[in-house]
């Protein structure tokens, strides 16, 4: 009988933790496919983060380290800067990447650091419960903003993307979904390129993939999806919002 | 009496710190204390005070250092990873002399470790953790009702003092549920003439700062901070002793490994072995004077820590090792059984340390 | 009385901690000693989930339970992980509607109670943990039902009121069906 689907080899025959109708498990595909495909996983080092990812180490069959919270930029970059031949991914939530981690963010990426980002934005701390997150919409309720976030109080979400677009190190950075499967296929697409960057020594490449989380959104998984769409995606866009290379050839 | 209810620790810790006038809360999710953020979050806005999740430990515990320069009861609470954040602030704050409450409801370590009950930051809370000299008065409570009691505590203490005091607490207290009533809290008022209020140009500038470029002035100062904690050590430290009055053995832990050790006390006495408990409720200041005096009458010490043996070193010193101590414990997460403990009761019977 | 070591465990979301913190707060209400513990963490997504309480006369030492007087069991998984660690003249009682097994101790009390078909059959899919509650209940004297439905009035959240009653009814049910 012919094969026509099979899981990316790249990817451990493990159970993942992730809830049900958690799209963890789908970007983790994407990204063992792309390692997969690039035929990389042998020199790939891979960093997960603290978050629902943190046992991220045991779901990718290429070599993984455990960073502290948000350190994982930094973790990377001592690797990478080791180990230049080798490929090094980070695997953050937005906690992590852009509330204790966004001077390791920011940094890594101004020194267009040749690594890849996979920056997963679903608008929420899973693991610790559903608090609010840098990336929580105006008025979206969580364990932490229980009468909906206040923007007066408590500030508004971060648009990483077009934050990190803004600096001139970085080499491409580009906002995806995992909503559909248009969008899945598109970021699968935007993840090879980040991976493919590094692969050419182009420097810091970022895909954030704008996520759901059923469980502490209070919603079914089908909700949820539809949530990304209604609610997410108008305040985070999905695009390219820096391709240098791209850009140069253009002119 | 006040009403009796039910409340898990973190919830305790949370409403006591109201009650005890605090106004001011930063943190940043970390479990197993998530319940404090979650209930200060739901109640500060109701009667006028502040929540605020930070973007980390550290931005959260620099928040509290601002605070509290301005004079008020603020507070933050974390686990162990999260602790070894704010040991930035901690050493700022204690070089400041301002007071302050953190709460640490640990969790097994090192590093990321684990989600479970642990009391392996001991040395961090009691020695240091953050650099230079100096000291945080350590409350651990064993039961819901000390989260409360020692929260109130902790704040009256940190005032009195101008030094931080630490809630050092476990995942198990924190998460449990126990009965609980609330008297009114004693809230003790310290005058805070260094408070940074604006001079309205009627006083000279008030200057919050653990800057001292020649070394001679911060000698002074730190000379006169252990001054002060020479008293805080004569008068604050806090113990309890459980059925010491004939002991032969005498049992010291603290915390939730304090209650474990007491189920194995009941039965060390069933089966006739005279053995008790002190119990330290002030870690630091540590009950010596209570160490010295027991170790004039029993055969020798049981330490029952949640930890690879570091309260153990304080017992020996505050003993001058003039009895044998033994260790039983667990780490990582894993808490004692009573039999354990029993086991090492009997083997302290025989001799065996 | 002197202490009674209760063990709920089951899956996340069959209301395990509730049941566990009914009778807490049932004991609570007859002035005993109580404790209430959790298990924590991830695994309470979707994972098992149980809880501990400790309804005595003296103060509650360890808050943990080794050796449980009374197991509540809502799935297999538990049911095998704790049945041996019951002291013997202890009871257990499982839901007979998720757990096909055959207890071979016979120096413990089984009650074997199709809690979840039960509720299912009379409209309250979610409370076949408060059927095995009334049990329990029925079993202990010590306990009386008198007062239960001002505990069940404390523990529902005011918007939910329509469930006190439904809950009272789940404990009726389990107290009948064991008598």
């Amino acid at each position: 009988m012919a094969v026509v689907f099979e899981k990316p080899k790249t990817l451990a025959d493990v159970p993942l933790h992730y809830c049900p109708g958690c799209p963890h498990g789908i970007i983790h595909r994407l990204v063992a496919e792309v390692m997969q495909e690039l035929d990389i996983e042998g020199k790939t080092i891979g960093v997960a983060p603290v978050g629902c990812a943190v046992m991220a180490y045991d779901y990718f069959t290429c070599d993984m380290i455990e960073a502290a919270h948000g350190r994982a930029p930094a973790v990377a970059t001592g690797i990478k800067r080791c180990r230049p031949e080798n490929i090094v991914f980070t695997y953050q939530g937005d906690g992590d990447l852009a509330s204790i981690g966004m001077a390791e963010t920011v940094h890594s990426a101004a020194r267009n650091e040749n690594i890849t980002v996979i920056f997963v934005n679903n608008a929420i701390y899973g693991m610790t419960g559903g608090q609010m997150a840098p990336t929580s919409l105006p008025g979206q309720v969580t364990q932490t903003s229980p009468y909906g976030r206040d923007v007066n109080h408590c500030g508004w979400p971060i648009r990483v993307s077009e934050m990190l677009a803004t600096l001139e190190g970085p080499e491409f950075i580009s906002r995806v979904a995992v909503n559909n499967v248009k969008n899945v296929n598109a970021a699968k697409k935007a993840i090879k390129k980040a991976f493919q960057n590094q692969i050419d020594g182009k420097g810091f490449s970022l895909v954030e993939v704008v996520s759901a989380c059923p469980t502490n959104w209070g919603m079914t998984p089908q909700q949820a999806l539809e949530w990304v769409e209604s609610d997410m995606l108008p305040y985070y866009p999905i695009g390219v919002y820096k391709d240098r290379s791209a850009a140069k050839e253009e002119k | 009496m006040a009403q009796r209810v039910l409340m898990k620790g973190n919830e305790a810790i949370a409403e006591a710190a109201i009650r005890a006038g605090c106004r001011h809360y930063f943190g940043y999710p970390i479990t197993p204390q998530t319940e404090i953020a979650a209930y200060m979050a739901k109640k500060m806005p109701k009667i006028g005070g502040v929540f605020l999740q930070a973007e980390s430990e550290i931005a959260s515990i620099n928040m509290v250092y601002g605070a509290a320069a301005t004079g008020m009861r603020v507070m933050t609470s974390s686990s162990s990873p999260g602790i070894s954040l704010k040991a930035e602030g901690l050493s700022y704050i204690a070089g400041s002399d301002i007071p302050a409450l953190v709460v640490n409801v640990q969790r097994g370590g090192p590093g990321l470790g684990g989600i479970q009950p642990s009391q392996s930051d001991y040395f961090q809370a009691t020695k240091g953790g953050g650099h230079g000299d100096y000291r945080m008065i350590v409350l651990a409570p064993a039961s819901v009702q000390e989260m409360a009691s020692l929260t109130i505590k902790g704040f009256n203490l940190a005032d009195k003092y101008n030094m931080t005091s630490m809630i050092l607490a476990d995942g198990t207290i924190g998460q449990m549920m126990e009965p609980i009533s609330f008297e009114d809290a004693e809230i003790e008022v310290y005058e805070k003439p260094w408070a940074l209020t604006g001079t309205e140009c009627k006083r000279k500038h008030n200057v919050v700062n653990s800057l001292y470029l020649k070394p001679e002035e911060l000698e002074v100062k730190n000379f006169e901070r252990f001054e002060r904690y020479k008293l805080v050590e004569e008068n604050e430290a806090m113990w309890e002793e459980y059925m010491m009055e004939d002991a032969e053995i005498c049992v010291v832990a603290f915390g939730i490994a304090s209650r474990v050790a007491k189920n194995a006390i009941v039965a060390a006495r069933n089966e006739g072995i005279k053995v008790g408990l002190i119990r330290p409720i002030t870690v630091w200041p540590f009950p010596k004077k209570a160490l010295a005096a027991a170790a004039d009458k029993v055969k020798g010490f049981v330490c029952v820590e949640l930890s690879m043996g570091q309260m153990i070193e304080d017992v020996k010193l505050a003993t001058s090792c003039k009895k044998p101590v033994s260790l039983c414990n667990r780490c990582g997460g894993m808490i004692c059984s009573p039999d354990q403990v029993l086991y090492s009761i009997r083997n302290a019977q025989k001799g065996e340390f | 009385m002197k202490t009674t070591q209760i063990l709920f465990a089951g899956f996340g979301g069959q209301g395990i901690l509730f049941a566990g913190k009914f009778l807490a707060y049932k004991g609570l209400k007859e002035d005993k000693q109580v404790s209430w513990l959790p298990s924590y963490g991830p695994e309470m997504r979707g994972g098992t989930a149980n809880c501990s309480v400790i309804l005595s006369e003296t103060p509650v030492g360890s808050p943990i339970i080794t050796e449980p007087d009374v197991l509540v069991a809502m799935n297999l998984p538990s049911l095998e992980k704790y049945i041996d660690t019951v002291v013997p003249g202890g009871q257990i009682y499982l839901d007979s509607s998720l757990i096909q097994y055959e207890v071979k101790r016979t120096d413990v009390q089984v009650f074997a109670i199709p809690a979840t078909a039960m509720a299912k059959e009379n409209n309250m899919a979610s409370l076949a943990n408060m059927i095995l509650v009334g049990a329990l209940l029925e079993n202990h004297p010590e306990l009386s039902f008198d007062g239960t439905d001002t505990v069940v009035s404390d523990l529902v959240p005011p918007k939910k009121a329509a469930l006190v009653e439904l809950n009272m009814k789940a404990l009726s049910m389990g107290k009948e069906y064991t008598k």
